[in-house]
């Protein structure tokens, strides 16, 4: 099981202890990684604001470099996925683009064929790892803890790019992983909803009235933590959860996990580890919690 | 089949309207609809459930509402496709939008949002003798949008509207799009400013609900992102939005990954000092956690860099 890993520029900017945590967990589930550092920024949806043509240039880019690897690629960022997940559907299915944005490569001795797929971290689990390794890698059941998922739009629609038609246990992935790593999963409508972040430059207060709401709806459905497999959500969800909990009036203090410290967390690793002291809303009452010193 | 229904109702000239759901079960038949299974739940069981609907083929848009908490077209939505191991199906009124009664909203707010954009073609010049003429290559890609049926349910799903109710929204605006980029309109780029205003095109969050709840494929979040583009081309004045977009492509550019505190610079202004400084103490706690990213001369392009600054160029230079 070897990947091509795209680890995206929060994981390697705002969101370290996402980088730091999936470094830790994913030897132990029989993963093997070739860190892509020459690809470029997907453009996150937002150079796409500017010019579609010119972000399908740059991931088409990064898909012709695994394809020549001959690698599939692996992602821990809801947005990374959803954005080269749509770049991919356009190419494969509109030859004439193919050959178009292919011409673009073409100076750089690159030719984009339409074969590597790309999976993100939580998808990779489901349908490569497989649920019996999952299981065996859990040292410590999180018995016990009331876990809220927070998926990231561009991890749920739209569901047609995303490959949902195929593997439809896509849509629940994350619950999924929490409940077989012994979390009691905690249901609530926001889930799939927008964290806010994209609404941050236009309307502040907007974005910052999502993420109170959300993660006080959490809260209120029972939730002890968030987990999220996209940094983008969680630089808002936990970045500025102080922030909107004091506009809002709010008291909130619900930890937000990345997915591979929550996992990291099942078998066993040391918090510091996964970088659990790195996360802006303390995750105390999770340690305490599962009893982890 | 033995189908059960959660239903929303509320109606305001009861005792006491405040909003509950009621179950109502059902026989159901697999060619149902739920559109059928509400039609015959009002014929047969409870007269008093109210809900809008005409065609029944996914055509006139009436029988828009929240099925299990996604809006669609009831007319469009089979029953066994939700409810094949016996699930309940919880239906309500459709959200950012007034309840009238039960399943039926006030579009009022929603016709004023299409209102708004002038849905009208405004041509320039002499009137032609005849009709006004295009081919059909440069009118094909306005078919997609030209298929929306006024249902709303793009506009009960979308995020920004629920916490901003005077953003004119995804509707009205894929509505607009459809004049834009219309070649026999002659408003050029008066239209696209008029957008660029607050509550119009930079005001959408980029969730996706939009296109993924649309029945007629839309598309409306895609026609937005358009609009985008088509306003930085033609210089409209910048905002905040747009500032971000350009400083994030020319960080690529430079760069080939994304320098998080420049672009937070450059897209809120260095001289905005109270948003900058509201800012702060978030900034302060990733410092002590040893998590503030590297910017400016300290960060480092990735290897291959002037690679990605070829594909720039290139991609520019269209054919």
């Amino acid at each position: 099981m070897k990947y091509a890993f795209f680890p995206g520029c929060v994981s390697k900017g705002g969101c370290p202890e996402l980088y730091q945590s999936v470094k830790q967990v994913y030897p132990r589930l029989g993963i093997d990684l070739e860190e892509m550092t020459t690809a470029s920024c997907t453009g996150a949806g937002v150079l796409q604001e500017k010019d579609l043509r010119l972000g399908d240039v740059l991931n088409a880019h990064t898909l012709a470099i695994a394809e020549q690897q001959g690698l599939p690629i692996m992602t821990i960022c809801s947005t990374c996925q959803g954005v080269m997940s749509q770049a991919n559907h356009r190419l494969a299915t509109d030859p004439g683009y193919l050959d178009d944005i292919n011409r673009v490569l073409a100076e750089e001795g690159l030719t984009y064929h339409g074969t590597t797929t790309v999976k993100h971290f939580v998808w990779i689990l489901l349908e490569d790892v497989g649920e019996q390794k999952i299981r065996q890698s859990v040292k410590r059941p999180l018995t016990g803890l009331r876990a809220a998922p927070f998926y990231g739009c561009y991890l749920q629609r739209p569901s047609a790019a995303l490959g949902f038609d195929e593997q439809p246990a896509r849509a629940k992935s994350l619950e999924t992983v929490m409940a077989l790593l012994g979390a009691e999963v905690v249901d609530f409508l926001g889930k799939s909803r927008c964290c806010g972040m994209p609404l941050l430059t236009i309307n502040e207060p907007g974005s910052l009235k999502m993420i109170a709401h959300h993660t006080s709806d959490a809260k209120e459905h029972g939730a002890d933590v968030m987990v999220t497999p996209c940094p983008l959500c969680h630089l808002n969800l936990d970045g500025l959860q102080t922030k909107a909990a004091r506009r809002e009036r709010r008291e909130i203090d619900l930890p937000i996990l990345h997915l591979p410290q929550l996992l990291g967390l099942a078998m066993g690793l040391e918090p510091r580890a996964l970088g659990l002291n790195r996360n802006l809303v303390s995750t105390k009452s999770v340690l305490e919690t599962l009893r982890v010193a | 089949m033995l189908t059960t229904f959660r239903i929303r109702r509320f109606n305001p000239e009861s005792e006491s309207p405040q909003p509950y759901f009621e179950d109502y079960a059902l026989v159901t038949e697999r060619s149902d609809t739920v559109l059928d299974a509400l039609i015959r739940i009002r014929e047969t069981v409870d007269e008093s459930l109210t809900l809008r609907c005409s065609c029944r083929g996914a055509i006139c848009g009436s029988c828009g509402m929240r099925i299990n908490g996604h809006a669609t077209l009831a007319c469009k939505t089979k029953v066994a496709a939700l409810a094949s191991s016996g699930e309940t199906i919880h239906v309500e009124p459709m959200n950012n939008m007034p309840v009238i009664k039960d399943l039926v909203t006030d579009m009022a707010g929603f016709w004023e949002k299409i209102r708004h954009v002038q849905p009208w073609l405004q041509p320039t010049g002499p009137e032609p003798e005849g009709e006004y003429l295009a081919s059909p290559d440069a009118m094909n890609h306005l078919t997609g949008v030209m298929g929306c049926i006024m249902c709303g349910a793009c506009v009960s799903d979308c995020a920004a509207l629920e916490v901003n109710p005077d953003f004119v929204g995804p509707a009205a605006l894929a509505k607009a799009y459809r004049f834009v980029a219309d070649p026999r309109d002659g408003s050029g780029s008066s239209r696209l400013t008029a957008l660029n205003n607050p509550n119009g095109m930079w005001d959408c969050t980029r969730c996706m609900e939009c296109i993924e709840v649309c029945p007629k494929g839309v598309g409306a979040m895609d026609r937005i992102m358009t609009l985008r583009a088509k306003g930085i081309e033609q210089g409209v004045p910048s905002t905040s939005g747009s500032r971000h977009t350009e400083a994030f492509a020319e960080i690529i550019e430079r760069k080939g990954r994304l320098d998080e505190p420049m672009l937070a610079v450059r897209t809120f202004g260095l001289t905005n000092f109270k948003q900058m400084f509201s800012f702060l103490p978030m900034v302060l706690r990733a410092f002590v956690r040893g998590k503030l990213p590297k910017s400016g001369p300290l960060f480092r392009p990735i290897p291959g860099a002037d690679r990605i600054r070829r594909l720039f160029r290139r991609a520019k230079e269209r054919p």
